[in-house]
């Protein structure tokens, strides 16, 4: 399908980002207070953006669905953001981030977003800083670098357990200072809910006020979603509760692409589950596998014995324990990229090797890094993820290694975009987590705080004014065109729907179904088969989610159900179009592994003379099924290689 | 366990609202209070009932979204924690629970315990920043060290999630511990300290008149305080707000 143009500029790698700077156009600074845009999303991507058009002059309205642009789930984000500065003297650079990353990635992204990616990022930290982002340092004052997962420099910034906190909160202030100037206008406690189109072109949005539950319109010159990702539609999830793929999967079946869904990340240590009742997951950084050692018992009956009780991991003596990551691993050994480890985990858990109750948990040992750097050495690096380890589950990780098992954590898939990063439909941009731009089939850790905020304070600064130059003309957009007053028709039909269906269950029964079709058969693992199933069981779950939906409370009020409601029955879609993104993928990569497609040894096997494609999806209508373009990735500068941490 | 929950239900800003009993039964205590909270409200739903409202959204003590008064105390019994951080197992079988939303003038409620913070973000917005722009010319991050102490201070002034907790449990409402937080993060580092003394007065100000009370010391705010923001933050803000005041009588 000949549309999907990337846009790239021509010319060597290293030169095409400060050549596309140089000859785009601009918008006159007199002309941009006339020109509105619309940014879905206030986290790291929508935050960044927004803050900085509004520094530049232009009259923008920020959307978010919490009470604050300050709760957006970037907050969460625990261990740190790279950055080319080679602050270390170990030999980074751009090139050797551009290189990790699509390494990193799989080779399924494209050069030249992620060289940009590099070469902004050093940026970042120099703009961050300026704002008072209190990053860690060292004594002599300067900034202190940690390594992270997948790579051989430290090039990590963090700010002790809460990079994204800190992150934030300078996007945060700085969005602040433009509310202040009345360059932006925020409003909080809203949801985006249709993007409206006039002339093919993004003109606004519908948003529903989540107080008062009034439908309304909001009209502008250009529509940017940076609403997160789509983790959630596995209902458990690292994701914070609210975070939704309604805003980009509207923007899906407003015309734009959605692609590459089914590359999802698992992230190895998590918290297990206990229970049912489980509302969601929580992530245990990263940067404890740089001092924690990953085991499970080499014998069966001592796993069994540990999940019943009768032993504890410290029972187990020394030759009786298997450090899976070392022994297959020795390169890389415990740090090996996010998809080994949590793949790993899976492995031998499913082989028996488990170690709690569910039999779905492995070991996370501190036990070597206490004797070598004592207690308070380990306190200090990583004291507040100890607390809230125990703080969840109530043991005391100095003294018994904690327990820990992948869970979903980061989805790379998500609104296909172009170089300048806008979709097919001219004047939606997509940024942050929310587009499926730089990390390929998957995310290195630390890289996706650095490119939340690439995309926002430094891409789309420039060819959002690149866009809008041709829009100085256009006046301001009136909300009465027939296509808002359409778009505002289906939101209120759909409301009034859930309103009056006279079902039985709840919005999280659904979600729970999905979740658990999802994580079994679209999850770590996948196989045609299983695919093939869970496509039809996801249709069974939307028809009689549709048929059976109980919402309770009025429409014009604060609703958290129908709030859900809205947000399920999105991912319910998005489900089916992940399953079949998965089975058409007859590769593994990263963080899409299909049983059919692996090595003698178990390893993931790509695919790069049929598969070194971005697969975007363009929506057909709500019964039909999605077509599939291709978008050729093309290496001018990487060789393809078999990933190895062997 | 079973337990007695005594729930605030308020259906909107104008309605008086009132305390609502509902007993749960099989309570696990791995379950966090908000998932107790699901359960309840999964109940209620399929009764036809209007499940109770409350904000939530990380889950996991960093958003500040969550808030509720438990048993008196912002955030619950335990210390260092949000209320989605409390775990079931910090009560025992038949207990009874108090459950209300956070109260201040400041902080209308919008349903049961859900309220407007919004005022929080005013503060921030008339000072709460350093006045930089977006650039990629700003200077090398390293070309200004800052001495590893005040860093340090800085973060853990920064590290405030906006919750409100010290607001709620203070008897005179005040958001002197959320002002002092963001006054002193910035005041600490040199990039924050150009506009130190301006950013104090215009906060204090904002505060005054968004109706938060006046500070009469009674260190509650840092008791409850579910991140530890410390009292001394209070006195550096007076120090920079002391020397903004001086000025501008000048
Ligand atoms: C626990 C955890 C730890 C992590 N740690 C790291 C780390 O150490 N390093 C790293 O690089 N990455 C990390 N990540 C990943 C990283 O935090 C996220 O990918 C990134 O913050 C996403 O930023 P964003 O701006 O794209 O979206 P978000 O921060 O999710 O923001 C989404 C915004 O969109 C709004 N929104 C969504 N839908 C709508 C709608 N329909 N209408 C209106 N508004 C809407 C929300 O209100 C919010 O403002 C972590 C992720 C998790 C879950
Ligand atoms: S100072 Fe503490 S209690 Fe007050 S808002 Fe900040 S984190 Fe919450
Ligand atoms: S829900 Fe985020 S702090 Fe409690």
């Amino acid at each position: 399908m000949k549309d999907l143009f990337d846009n790239i500029p021509d010319g060597p790698l290293a030169d095409k980002w400060t050549k596309y700077k140089a000859e785009a156009k601009l918008v006159n600074p007199s002309n941009r207070r006339n020109i509105d845009i619309i940014v879905v999303g206030t986290g790291l991507a929508g935050g960044a953006a927004a803050a900085s058009l509004g520094e530049m002059g232009f009259n923008v309205k920020a959307f978010c669905f919490q009470d604050s642009p300050r709760r957006a789930h970037s907050i969460a984000a625990q261990g740190g953001i790279n950055a080319a500065k080679n602050y270390q003297n170990d030999g980074d650079s751009t090139y050797r981030l551009f290189y990790d990353t699509i390494k990193g990635g799989d080779y399924r992204s494209r050069e030249a977003n992620v060289y940009r990616l590099a070469e902004v990022s050093a940026n970042i930290i120099d703009q961050c800083v300026a704002q008072g982002v209190p990053f860690a340092r060292e004594y002599g004052g300067l900034l202190d670098n940690r390594s992270f997962g997948g790579v051989q420099v430290q090039r990590t910034f963090y700010a002790k357990g809460q990079t994204g906190q800190q992150l934030l909160i300078g996007a945060y202030q700085a969005l602040s200072r433009q509310i202040h100037k009345g360059t932006v206008t925020m409003y909080n406690r809203h949801e985006m809910m249709e993007i409206v189109k006039i002339d093919g072109k993004a003109r606004g949005i519908i948003a529903r006020n989540l107080i008062t539950g009034a439908v309304e319109r909001h009209s502008a010159h250009a529509v940017v979603v940076a609403s997160g990702g789509y983790g959630n539609v596995f209902f458990l999830s690292t994701n914070a509760m609210g975070s939704n793929v309604t805003a980009a999967w509207k923007s899906y079946k407003s015309g734009a692409h959605f692609a590459n869904s089914c590359y999802v990340q698992i992230h190895p240590t998590c918290i297990p589950v206990t229970g049912d009742h489980q509302s969601k997951l929580t992530l245990m950084s990263e940067s404890l596998r740089n001092d924690g050692r990953i085991w499970v018992p080499k014998k069966k009956e001592d796993s069994q014995a540990i999940a019943k009780g009768e032993k504890t991991a410290l029972d187990i003596a020394e030759d009786d324990r298997d450090y899976y990551l070392e022994r297959r691993y020795p390169a890389f050994g415990n740090l090996v990229p996010r998809d080994v480890a949590s793949r790993a985990a899976k492995e031998r858990c499913d082989a028996g090797f488990g170690v709690n109750k569910t039999g779905q948990a492995v070991f996370l040992d501190f036990a070597d890094a206490i004797a070598r750097f004592g207690k308070d050495g380990v306190e200090a690096r990583y004291g507040n993820l100890f607390q809230m380890y125990e703080k969840i589950t109530a043991e005391n990780p100095y003294e018994m290694p904690m327990k820990i098992y992948p869970a979903i954590h980061y989805t790379m898939g998500g609104v296909w975009v172009d170089y300048n990063l806008q979709t097919a439909v001219p004047g939606l941009f997509a940024a942050g987590e929310a587009n499926f731009s730089d990390h390929g089939a998957n995310r290195l850790g630390a890289s996706a705080l650095m490119q939340g905020l690439a995309d926002g304070y430094f891409v789309l600064p420039y060819t959002i004014s690149n866009y809008l130059a041709d829009d100085i003309r256009t006046g301001a957009i009136s909300t009465e065109h027939t296509e808002f007053e359409q778009a505002e028709k289906n939101v209120q039909d759909r409301l009034d729907f859930f309103m009056n269906n006279k079902g039985t269950k709840t919005v999280d029964y659904f979600h729970k179904k999905l979740g658990k079709v999802m994580w079994e058969k679209c999850g770590m693992a996948r196989n045609k088969q299983g695919l093939e199933e869970a496509i039809v069981e996801i249709k069974a779950i939307r028809d009689e989610f549709w048929k059976d939906v109980k919402i309770p409370g009025v429409q014009n009020s604060f609703n958290q159900e129908l709030e859900k409601a809205g947000r399920v029955a999105d991912f319910i879609e998005l489900g089916d179009l992940m399953c079949r993104d998965a089975l058409n993928r007859e590769e593994s990569c990263g963080g899409h592994f299909r049983e059919e497609h692996r090595t003698e040894e178990g390893e993931a096997m790509r695919n790069d003379d049929d598969y070194a494609y971005v697969a975007a999806w363009k929506y057909k209508g709500d019964n039909e099924t999605p077509e599939l373009h291709k978008e050729d990735l093309k290496f001018e500068n990487i060789e393809l290689k078999q990933r190895s941490y062997k | 366990m079973n337990i007695t929950l005594k729930v605030w239900r308020q259906n909107g800003a104008d309605d008086k609202g009132r305390i609502v009993e509902y007993k749960m039964s099989d309570i696990s205590p791995d379950m966090s209070f908000l998932e107790m909270m699901d359960v309840l409200n999964e109940e209620l739903i399929t009764k036809g009932d209007d499940p109770v409202a409350f904000d939530h959204d990380c889950r996991e003590g960093i958003c500040g979204m969550c808030s509720m008064y438990i048993n008196g105390e912002p955030h619950g019994p335990e210390d260092l924690i949000t209320t989605c951080q409390l775990h079931m197992r910090s009560f025992k079988d038949g207990d009874t629970i108090y459950v209300e939303p956070f109260r201040a003038a400041a902080f209308p409620v919008i349903k049961d315990l859900v309220v407007d913070r919004t005022a929080f973000d005013a503060i921030i917005q008339v000072g709460g920043y350093v006045s930089v722009n977006t650039s990629g010319n700003t200077q090398d991050a390293n070309s200004l060290p800052v001495p590893k102490a005040d860093a340090d201070k800085a973060f853990d002034a920064a590290t405030c999630i906006g919750c409100g907790a010290c607001v709620a449990t203070c008897k005179n409402s005040s958001a002197m511990l959320f002002t002092a937080a963001k006054i002193s993060h910035l005041a600490l580092l040199p990039q924050g300290k150009v506009e130190a003394q301006e950013r104090a007065l215009n906060m204090v100000e904002k505060m005054d008149e968004l109706g938060f009370g006046n500070c009469t010391n009674t260190g509650d705010c840092e008791v409850q305080c579910p991140k530890g923001i410390s009292l001394e933050n209070i006195a550096l803000m007076n120090r920079e707000f002391l020397g903004a005041s001086l000025k501008s009588e000048k």
